[in-house]
């Protein structure tokens, strides 16, 4: 193998890029990054960064890092097609021969049907995104998040905390209701409610109208909002759209088998587009996560480089809002029981799992107790064991 | 032979990554949310679950010190 292609340009594909240099890969090695940007960190976007506009904890390399690898960098330029008869990419006008191939394209916002001008709405996911949401806090005094999930929640607390009056929107009948349960997001919804945002969940939307600094929400209950600016966070789809025709098995992203490697030889995937078996989980699961595209990228690229081992780490993902420090370790996916161990006003420990085993578990300010949850989930142990834990 | 681990307590955001990966190297405090070494020298047997918590440290607060560097941490 000496012609390793990686697309993408987050996370997963620095991690790619970081492994295969470090176990020894010698030959051309290019990164294909849809954005005009260096690859950078996407998880303060919807933190610190929007608050300040800094952008410093995005950071990853300078292009001399990549300089000093060999790695060429095409960027601004997405993937738009793979043949894998032929192994060759389809960048812009160009045409990329590859032995092996990195796919790290990641995940992109779900937009609502019922927004008829896109203008009129913001999503959040890349750095270009940031900046007009950032630009848009300024002259805004009133903004309407729809959508309860992490990005969601993490967006209406920067706006909160920029000085504007935030109004969040949820379907379901908590925050976070699909991913943590009725009652994790019950208190969610009560931290934010203390802090000024207007949370209001069991809610639709029918309609977005008006013009961008003067849009009119319409709710399916009849009610109105006149709002400057409207965010969305409804969740994600892999970005595979690119991969339609190219012969790749695909499901619920780029089915993988459990060490990252896809249906065709020489091409692995890594990250949110990933969807892997998971040895531990005995299922195929996707993870829209940092920790997860961040230890992939670098699974992959050993499994590319031949070393095939399963990989099964276990899930964790964090998100800090005001003062409640989250962290979840494993998976809440397929949990039809749910016990919360600790709860105050300040802290929360729910554990979650099915009638086999220990899934998963949130701890809010409760960090020290994610170490047993983690042995306790990756040892399979029984949901009947879990007062042991 | 031992490793030593540099830790940048002002990146640290309390994330708690590493006392998952490495429990006896790393503990919290969870007062102030930061990351406690207990142990600057970890063995040689412990080289893949401390490399494994520098790299899933979302906050890049920590490192191995490259051999012959002063150690600070």
């Amino acid at each position: 193998m000496d012609r390793v292609v990686i697309v993408g340009g987050s996370i997963a594909a620095v991690r790619a890029v970081e492994g295969l240099r470090d176990l020894g890969y010698k030959g051309r090695l290019t990164l294909v990054g849809a954005e005009r940007h260096l690859p950078y960190d996407r998880p303060p976007l919807s933190k610190q960064a929007l608050v300040t506009g800094d952008l410093s904890a995005t950071r990853l390399h300078d292009r001399a890092w990549y300089d000093e690898r060999e790695v060429e960098l095409l960027l601004g330029t997405p993937a738009t097609a793979l043949d894998t008869e032929h192994r060759q990419l389809r960048v812009a006008d160009r045409t990329l021969p590859y032995d092996g191939l990195v796919i790290a394209t990641g995940a992109q916002p779900r937009s609502m049907a019922m927004v008829a001008d896109p203008s009129l709405v913001h999503e959040l996911r890349t750095l270009d995104d940031l900046a007009r949401i950032h630009e848009a806090f300024g002259r805004s005094r009133r903004l309407c998040v729809v959508g309860a999930g992490f990005i969601g929640l993490e967006i209406a607390a920067a706006a909160r905390a920029s000085g504007l009056d935030v109004v969040v929107l949820e379907s379901d009948p908590t925050p976070l209701f699909r991913h943590l349960g009725a009652d994790a997001g019950a208190w969610l919804g009560r931290l934010h409610e203390r802090h000024g945002v207007d949370v209001r969940c069991g809610t639709s939307v029918s309609a977005v109208h008006g013009r961008p600094g003067a849009v009119r929400v319409e709710l399916r209950d009849g009610a109105t909002l006149e709002v400057d600016a409207v965010v969305v966070g409804v969740g994600v789809r892999p970005a595979t759209d690119w991969l339609e025709s190219s012969g790749l098995r695909l499901g619920d992203g780029v089915t993988c088998d459990e060490s990252l490697r896809t249906s065709v030889p020489g091409i692995v995937a890594a990250g949110d587009v990933a969807s892997w078996h998971h040895r531990l989980y005995g299922r195929s699961m996707r993870v829209e996560h940092w920790t997860t595209a961040a230890e992939q990228g670098r699974h992959a690229a050993a499994t590319l480089l031949g070393e095939m081992l399963p990989y099964e780490a276990v899930p964790y993902v964090w998100s800090d809002q005001w003062s409640a420090r989250l962290r979840l370790v494993g998976t809440t996916t397929g949990a039809d029981r749910v016990k919360v161990l600790a709860s105050s006003d300040t802290t929360l420990e729910v554990v979650f799992g099915n009638a086999d085993r220990v899934l998963g578990a949130l701890c809010v300010n409760a960090a020290k107790r994610l170490v047993v949850h983690r042995q306790a989930i990756a040892r399979a142990t029984p949901w009947q064991d879990l007062t042991t834990v | 032979m031992s490793l030593t681990v540099l830790v940048d307590m002002d990146a640290c955001q309390g994330y708690a990554c590493c006392l998952m990966e490495a429990p006896g190297v790393f503990d919290l405090n969870e007062e102030v949310g930061k990351v406690m070494l207990l142990e600057p020298h970890p063995g040689e047997h412990q080289r893949d679950v401390v490399e494994a918590a520098v790299r899933t440290c979302p906050a890049k607060a920590l490192s191995l010190a490259a051999p012959g560097d002063r150690a600070i941490g």
